[in-house]
């Protein structure tokens, strides 16, 4: 494996964070919404060409400054941070189209700012996934935390700002509070930072206890991947305008919270030490660290799953339903084996196309008929029926049934399970995605087949502008499309997996 | 002439003061620009005297050509070069921030009040620059008279206010000042000399002397007064509040940071480590209070309604930060420490700037409380903007300054095992996080709109987007704060250079 | 050890304590800010005091030499240590000049609240304080 030092990685985080001055300066609005989208679609052009490099086996590495001894802010393209960045960006674009259609069927106030912060969100997720170290994933991290709060509190109304509060108290006290003497205290002990696939701790003699301590303010530290019981503050912010529910909360946020514990679990711990760390439970036997995030991050997908089924909001209902999607990533990771860990990396982009379709759906519906809640969406089908039947590839990619997406990532979470011999696991895949049938399934069924008495739409086709239209449509054959396709993304997982566990 | 930099750096902005005096006599035009001739002499020096420590070496100057021990020594080293350069700079900076407040505020004083501003810095500098246990303590008066003087000044309806404040401090900081003198005297009496070397010299085969013991203890007692240590603290919120802006954002980001450095130097260079740290055990006992320190200045902090207010009970949290960090007594505490003196001096500037500019703006004649600042986002996103970024650094967010001065102290805290004080730390961030995100949210919201202001409630929720008109400070108060801003990010980027170049030369051989 | 000699052998040094307790006492307790100045300089000259006492001895002179060198044998013990009186000057200068500071901001706490009893002050503060606030909430 190679070194490439390379400022492509800079470049793909600068570029979103440099769309703001255009952003501002721009006087016309059409010039305005142009810049998102010139840039999105550069960034992503930036992000593309680091593609061939590392499909090579190579790492594309650049530093930007040290600051502080042996510590700096690092960037260190691998696999698996190139298939997030790759996510993240081509929904970028996407999402700026339909940010378009959206905001002005709307005429939400304050466009500017939003767009602004939209890149400035862009480019902290783009940082997070190329960071080199843990020092500069943190950096970005709360770049994303502050960059996020002006989009989640949009609307400026009481309800905004209560959603703003409890924002910011779960994700920035957490980071706060866990990661930040977490990262001390390996930094104390390490006198490094820097991600390495084996792991950095495995020399530094930590006792057992003060790791599994570690791993815990990790796996709660990072409370943007919304692990119970610090998740609430998800739904809260499905305040947001629906783009940036759509972008930030299924996927730029929150998969930046699971890609971070992700990546401390597997470039900070090391696999091997997961493994071989564990705690006498009671006594009896001892189970290891990775087992015992795989728990928590069960018991967040079934519970999450159990409260999606009672939500009537759809953003609401969605919002649980990524809380569940997140831990299967996590749980990916737990599982310590190589199919595991590809199935969870490529859960990051599945998912990601799967539920930006959805709510993708979710804000056409509001901006063409202003209904929020499933129980007034009866019939809604027979009005809107491109929108919905996208809703239901994107429903498929999410429960994971071929020929979407989400069957390709679950499937490798179950080998996962078979391979490192935790069938336990292997049940709460399944029932989670019983439950996930169950509660996206009836939507769409109540929307296409109901009598005329039930429908509360007349049978009058009239879509969603073209703008939010065409966006949603895309994603949800892009899903299809990575059923049918899914090589790019499986041999980034899998190249990632490879290093992960030592080639196994 | 640069070998006089140790000289020149006190007895510019002197001459300046005495000058100042005078010419507001003849026209009061001419004393802003004195006075920024020396600070501006000031300034320059402190760089000149950094550059030539790093080329030669610690500067040892005889003031009057008198030898050492008898005549006074300036003693510039790796340690105090950093601090001239923080006390000058801020000085230096806030001055022409000040110019717009002080001209409006105070038109009839502006000769006594420029007079008293670099009489005040030159005191500091000379506290910074002394080699002379005694000439400290003369420095300390003339800073600690000048700036009872500029708190007394006050403006608009606060002055009452500002006097009675002003004189509670003097109380406060004479006793503390009386302290540190009868510990000098105590000291005088055992050794028999005042300059800090000899003295380092000579100390340590007088350890087991109760007079050692006890000169010790009254000179602590005195410094942790003046720099308002809580529970000591009693004196500061109010004399920086009700202080004229224009004295405030020049005393609130120097006086506790110089006197912070006071301590260090007189446990690291007069009474040496082996006293301080080994010796007599209060180590932990002091890392408590400081802990307790940080944890009632942030409690404090988060019970103000009014900005200003709160802001000097995050100082008083912040002086908890410096002690503790100082008290953990292994390196990485002694760096964070010596390194949040700068950081944090740059971070209270900032903050007192915008206050400063927001009393300027919105409420020249009274206490600015937190609900005032609504819709500042829309009214002054300039000045909003830099507030937020000193208000993420406090909190401690990278690559902002404080993030990094934070972290070490947090790992002084791991490597000495007191998880109480790096509890503390973290603690107040997040405290931290509360008092500044309520000031953005009451900013960003608008919430003066939502109040009976503009009546009508159609207007409340989108209105500020297009009633809002942009209405900044002027260029000569905006400056000075983007350059503060700008600092604490050029800060948090050099913080390798500073530590590795500076701060470990300065404590080596201490640690 | 006979405590009595002790402390009768250590007079001076007791009477610096005791005033400087009675300035103590005087600036935390006594409500009349006049009150408090003169316990700061009480405190301030004990400190005075006390340097000054340090190098006095008895029978004793400034050690200017009348004859020079060579002729008698110089002996400490015949002259004082003139330092810490030279130091004193100092801080005498810097006692005077708070004292002022001090003054010269009691008279303006006078001209403001009318009076220099520090519980007064506070009910006028908050006195002052008060309508403001009710004015606020009507403009606001």
């Amino acid at each position: 494996m190679n070194e490439i030092y390379s400022i492509q990685p800079f470049l793909g985080v600068l570029i979103s964070a440099s769309a703001v001055l255009f952003i501002i300066t721009a006087k016309r609005p059409n010039i305005r919404e142009g810049w998102p989208f010139l840039f999105a679609i550069i960034n992503f052009a930036v992000i593309a060409s680091m593609l061939p490099a590392i499909l090579a086996g190579n790492e594309i590495t650049f530093t930007v400054a040290r600051v502080l001894p042996g510590v700096a802010i690092a960037f260190r393209v691998d696999a698996m941070g190139l298939l997030f960045g790759l996510v993240s960006s081509s929904l970028w674009i996407v999402t700026s189209a339909y940010s378009i259609g959206y905001m002005r069927t709307l005429s939400e106030h304050a466009q500017t700012r939003y767009y602004c912060f939209f890149a400035l969100s862009l480019s902290a997720a783009a940082g997070v996934a190329f960071a080199g170290n843990l020092f500069t994933m943190y950096l970005f991290y709360e770049m994303l935390s502050f960059a996020t709060y002006p989009l989640v509190t949009h609307h400026q109304d009481d309800e905004a700002k209560k959603s703003g509060r409890k924002y910011l108290g779960y994700i920035v006290g957490t980071s706060v509070g866990l990661v930040l003497p977490a990262m001390i205290f390996i930094y104390a002990g390490t006198g490094t930072l820097d991600f390495a696939p084996g792991g950095i701790l495995s020399w530094a003699g930590f006792k057992p206890l003060l790791i599994c301590g570690l791993v815990l303010m990790f796996v709660f530290g990072f409370a943007k991947a919304g692990i119970m019981p610090f998740h609430s503050w998800l739904p809260a912010a499905m305040v947001a305008p629906t783009p940036v529910s759509a972008l930030l909360h299924a996927v730029a946020v929150v998969k930046v919270g699971a890609f971070c514990i992700f990546r401390t679990l597997t470039h900070i711990f090391g696999v091997d030490l997961l493994g071989s760390t564990g705690l006498d439970f009671l006594g009896l036997h001892s189970i290891n660290m990775g087992t015992v995030v795989a728990v928590i991050a069960s018991f967040t997908i079934l519970t999450a799953s159990l409260i999606a089924l009672s939500q009537d909001g759809l953003k609401r209902r969605l919002a649980f339903s990524t809380i569940g999607q997140l831990s299967y990533i996590i749980l990916g990771a737990a599982l310590l084996s190589p199919k595991g860990i590809t199935g969870g990396l490529l859960h990051i982009g599945m998912h990601a196309f799967g539920k930006i379709t959805l709510f993708f759906c979710a804000g056409a519906i509001f901006v063409t008929t202003g209904v929020k809640n499933i129980s007034d969406m009866t019939g809604i089908g027979r009005r809107m029926p491109w929108t919905m039947g996208a809703f239901f590839v994107g429903s498929l990619s999410v429960i994971g049934l071929p020929p979407c997406g989400g069957f390709i990532s679950k499937w490798f979470l179950l080998v996962g399970t078979l391979e490192s011999g935790q069938l336990a696991f292997m049940a709460v895949l399944l029932s989670s995605s019983l439950l996930n049938a169950a509660y996206f399934l009836p939507i769409v069924y109540r929307a296409f087949f109901c009598t005329e008495e039930e429908s509360k739409f007349e049978k009058k086709i009239d879509e969603a502008p073209s703008w939010c239209l065409g966006p949603l449509l895309f994603t949800a054959l892009v899903s299809i499309a990575l059923f049918i396709y899914p090589h790019i993304f499986l041999t980034l997982a899998q190249m990632a997996a490879k290093t992960i566990t030592g080639g196994g | 002439m640069s070998s006089h930099f140790p000289a020149i750096i006190i007895i510019a902005p002197l001459i300046a003061g005495f000058l100042i005096s005078l010419s507001s006599l003849a026209n009061r035009r001419f004393c802003f620009p004195i006075a920024v001739a020396g600070l501006g002499i000031a300034f320059y020096s402190s760089i000149g005297l950094i550059v030539s420590v790093f080329e030669k070496g610690v500067i040892q100057y005889r003031l009057g050509g008198w030898a050492p021990p008898m005549g006074i020594e300036y003693r510039i080293d790796y340690l105090n070069a950093f601090v001239l350069i923080m006390v000058s700079g801020v000085a230096f900076v806030n001055i022409f921030a000040v110019k717009k407040t002080a001209e409006r505020d105070l038109p009839e004083k502006l000769g006594p009040f420029y007079s008293l501003y670099v009489l005040f810095t030159a005191g500091l500098l000379g506290i910074t620059a002394t080699g002379d246990a005694f000439n400290l303590y003369v420095l300390l008066e003339i800073a600690a008279l000048t700036g009872y003087a500029l708190i007394g000044i006050g403006s608009g309806q606060n002055s009452g206010r500002a006097a009675h404040s002003a004189l509670n401090y003097i109380f406060m900081g004479t006793i503390g000042a009386s302290f540190y003198l009868l510990g000098i005297g105590y000291l005088y009496i055992a050794t028999g000399t005042l300059n800090m070397a000899d003295l380092a010299r000579v100390l340590p085969s007088l350890f087991g002397s109760n007079v050692i013991m006890a000169a010790f203890a009254i000179c602590m007692t005195g410094l942790f007064m003046k720099m308002a240590l809580f529970p000591m603290h009693g004196w500061l919120p109010n004399a920086y509040a009700y202080s004229s802006p224009a004295a405030a954002s020049l005393i609130a980001p120097l006086t506790t940071k110089v006197m912070i450095y006071v301590m260090i130097r007189i446990c690291l260079f007069v009474f040496t480590p082996a006293f301080s740290f080994e010796f007599i055990n209060i180590k932990g006992a002091m890392v408590i209070v400081a802990s307790v320190a940080i944890v009632a200045g942030s409690l404090f902090a988060l019970s103000q309604k009014s900005l200003t207010k709160m802001l000097t009970y995050i100082i008083v949290a912040e002086v908890g930060y410096m002690v503790g960090g100082f008290w953990l007594g292994n390196k990485e505490g002694m760096t964070g420490s010596i390194l949040h003196i700068a950081n944090d001096a740059v971070m209270t500037l900032c903050l007192f700037l915008a206050a400063g500019i927001f009393a300027y703006k919105i409420k020249p004649r009274g206490e600015i409380l937190i609900k005032d600042l609504g819709s500042m986002f829309s009214r002054m996103p300039v000045t909003m903007g830099a507030f937020v970024v000193a208000g993420l650094s406090i909190i401690g967010v990278p690559p902002a300054c404080g993030f990094f001065s934070k972290w070490y102290l947090i790992l002084g805290g791991i490597k000495a095992g007191q998880y109480w004080f790096c509890a503390a730390l973290i603690f107040s961030s997040l405290v931290n996080v509360i008092l500044f995100f309520r000031i953005f949210e009451s900013a960003f919201f608008g919430s003066t709109c939502s109040n009976h202001e503009h009546g009508s409630a159609h207007e409340t929720g989108h209105h500020n987007d297009h009633e809002a008109v942009i209405d900044e400070a002027p260029a000569s108060m905006l400056v000075p704060l983007l350059v503060s801003t700008a600092m604490l990010i050029v800060l948090g980027f050099g913080t390798k250079f500073i530590v590795t170049q500076i701060i470990e030369k300065a404590i080596s051989g201490m640690i | 050890m006979d405590v009595l000699g002790y402390i009768i052998s250590k007079y001076n040094y007791w009477g610096f304590v005791l005033l400087m307790m009675v300035g103590m006492y005087a600036m935390i307790v006594k409500n009349n800010l006049m009150k408090k100045i003169l316990g700061m300089n009480i405190l301030q000259t004990a400190i005075i005091l006390f340097f000054v006492s340090t190098s006095a001895k008895t029978k004793a002179t400034l050690p200017i030499l009348e004859h020079g060198h060579g002729d008698h044998a110089i002996h400490a013990v015949d002259y004082i240590n003139p330092l810490p009186h030279v130091l004193m000057l100092t801080a005498i200068v810097v006692s005077v000049a708070t004292l002022g500071v001090a003054l010269a901001l009691a008279l303006k706490v006078y001209k403001e609240y009318g009076t220099l009893e520090e519980d007064e002050i506070f009910e006028a503060q908050k006195k002052k304080l008060n309508p403001e606030m009710q004015e606020g909430e009507v403009n606001s």
